[in-house]
């Protein structure tokens, strides 16, 4: 016979039902689930295809956050890094960076909360039952490798850097500097972006939060204090960076096919 | 105004129970303990309940409401809808001994196991000397009224009992973390007992603590995950090792 575990353990209450919540628990995972499948699914497409991720005119040069640094010598005008010879089909333009935002996301405090909740169901809404009967948390391979978070924070800077690097040549063409709805996109999706790795728990925890006496470390506290309230943010932040990078690079995928659809304001 | 409305109360001990349906008036600005009083005025002078402070304080009347771990005292009868049942059990992390009275000796016994608040050598009591900036962050922790609901919400142990043993539940990691940024305390080794012996690892912090506290204290974000990170600085960090031995950093 099944021993009882959980709710049904000999010696607590004896209820019948799992659980009594009347609300519609179900909610929150079931958007969780669809958003992201949604971004992983719009982001495979569109990491994996190679296409209509960059367009250059006299006044811009859009890049999408999708295939930067570019690498492969397909990449013509939209190399700013230098190339690694010819990528075949299939393989990231940016192949350097993008396993490491993902592995930053994926590792990423709320993000687990997120995926635990919505995917594993564990739990799926506190005070409901998950389904499986054994559980060992963040304590065993693979889960035990979400301590290597703080790695990943580290690169990911470097990325948000070539990143910011991006929105400032996307104001330069060919010819000269402009200005136009796409730089727009791009920049607040760069700031965003810079808002959501900057408030990472990792990041809290290097600027002082792993000291106790902050008062003897004036500059520390400062960046804490701008990380905590990043921090605070943080799963907002998250959501809202799935929706500028699809945005961004959607809008980067538009004018690539119709440069003239591009909103100037100047040049 | 008052009007009546339905409950189904659980009543029972460890070998038996049922939700018991019921009818009791509710008055305008009455809270769900002032209801469950009512009730054992005028119904049910058996009913087993705890409470105390009435004010949200004293941590007793914790309860499961509509499935929800929440303070009786604290659950205004105003957020439900007049026509709706609301159900009331008692904690079902912890063994029943009557009704709504539960048996929450675990959380004690995971109390006495924290090693105890250590001052540096030399420092007497009336000596303790500290910034507000740096024990700000413990005194965030020391706002629980140790009601236990997050522990009872925590599926570590709710849904598995066999992790009793191995977690301390998330009211004894904001204790770690209570002790461990102590600007006085002098311990260094309060994240690998958080490790080793509390079994933060099996959080997977998913928040479930932080939704129920009625002291809204940021258990996962100011306590269990900070923890975590300086768990991973003692365990898991090779950087940090290195940096350790070569003597680049201090903690
Ligand atoms: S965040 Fe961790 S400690 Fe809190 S309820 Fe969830 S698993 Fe338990
Ligand atoms: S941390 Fe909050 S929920 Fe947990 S025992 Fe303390 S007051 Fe209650
Ligand atoms: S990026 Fe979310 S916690 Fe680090
Ligand atoms: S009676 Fe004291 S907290 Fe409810």
């Amino acid at each position: 016979m099944e021993t009882k575990n959980g709710v049904d353990t000999p010696g607590r209450a004896p209820i019948a039902q799992p659980h009594l919540r009347t609300d519609n628990w179900r909610k929150a995972p079931l958007w969780t689930f669809i958003g992201l499948t949604a971004f992983v699914v719009y982001a495979t497409i569109r990491v994996f295809t190679q296409s209509a991720y960059f367009v250059e005119g006299a006044n811009f040069h859009y890049l999408s956050p999708f295939a930067s640094p570019c690498l492969s010598d397909s990449c013509g005008a939209a190399a700013e890094f230098g190339t690694w010879g010819t990528f075949p089909q299939l393989i990231p333009l940016a192949i350097l960076t993008l396993p490491f935002i993902l592995l930053f996301r994926l590792t990423c405090y709320y993000y687990r909360k997120a995926y635990y909740r919505a995917f594993w169901m564990s739990p799926a809404a506190c005070a409901v039952p998950e389904p499986r009967a054994k559980y060992s948390g963040e304590t065993r391979f693979p889960l035990i490798m979400q301590n290597a978070h703080r790695y990943f924070f580290f690169i990911v800077v470097g990325v948000s850097a070539i990143n910011t690097f991006d929105a400032v040549k996307s104001f330069h063409g060919t010819e000269g500097f402009g200005l136009g709805l796409g730089n727009i996109i791009i920049v607040v999706n760069v700031i965003l972006l810079w808002s959501y790795t900057l408030g990472c728990h990792s990041c809290r925890h290097i600027t002082a939060g792993r000291i106790n006496h902050f008062s003897k470390h004036p500059v520390r506290y400062w960046l804490y204090q701008k990380a905590s309230k990043l921090n605070g943010k943080h799963m907002q932040l998250a959501w809202i960076t799935l929706g500028t990078l699809v945005l961004t690079d959607a809008y980067i995928a538009l004018i690539s096919l119709h440069p003239n659809f591009d909103l100037r304001f100047i040049g | 105004m008052s009007h009546q409305a339905e409950f189904k109360v659980w009543r029972g001990d460890s070998d038996g129970g049922d939700l018991k349906d019921y009818t009791v008036e509710v008055n305008d600005g009455e809270v769900l303990l002032d209801v469950i009083h009512r009730l054992q005025a005028t119904q049910a002078p058996d009913l087993g309940v705890r409470w105390n402070c009435k004010a949200g304080k004293c941590g007793s009347c914790s309860a499961e409401v509509n499935g929800k771990p929440s303070l009786m005292c604290m659950t205004r009868m105003n957020t439900f809808d007049p026509n709706e049942t609301v159900s009331v059990t008692p904690l079902r992390a912890f063994p029943v001994i009557r009704d709504l009275v539960t048996d929450v000796s675990f959380n004690y016994e995971k109390a006495r196991q924290i090693p105890a608040f250590s001052p540096p050598e030399g420092v007497g009591p009336g000596e303790y000397r500290m910034q507000q900036v740096d024990v700000e962050r413990s005194q965030e922790f020391r706002k629980c009224i140790e009601c236990f609901l997050c522990q009872d919400v925590c599926h570590v142990v709710r849904d598995h009992d066999d992790n009793k043993q191995a977690f301390a539940g998330p009211r004894f990691l904001i204790r770690a973390a209570e002790l461990d940024m102590h600007p006085l305390d002098s311990r260094t080794d309060r994240a690998v007992f958080a490790r080793d012996e509390q079994g933060i690892g099996l959080c997977n912090i998913t928040k479930c603590c932080t939704e129920v506290c009625p002291e809204h204290i940021k258990i996962t974000d100011n306590a269990i995950i900070p923890m975590k990170e300086r768990v991973v600085d003692k365990k898991y960090d090779p950087l940090v090792w290195l940096g350790s031995k070569i003597g680049i950093r201090h903690d």
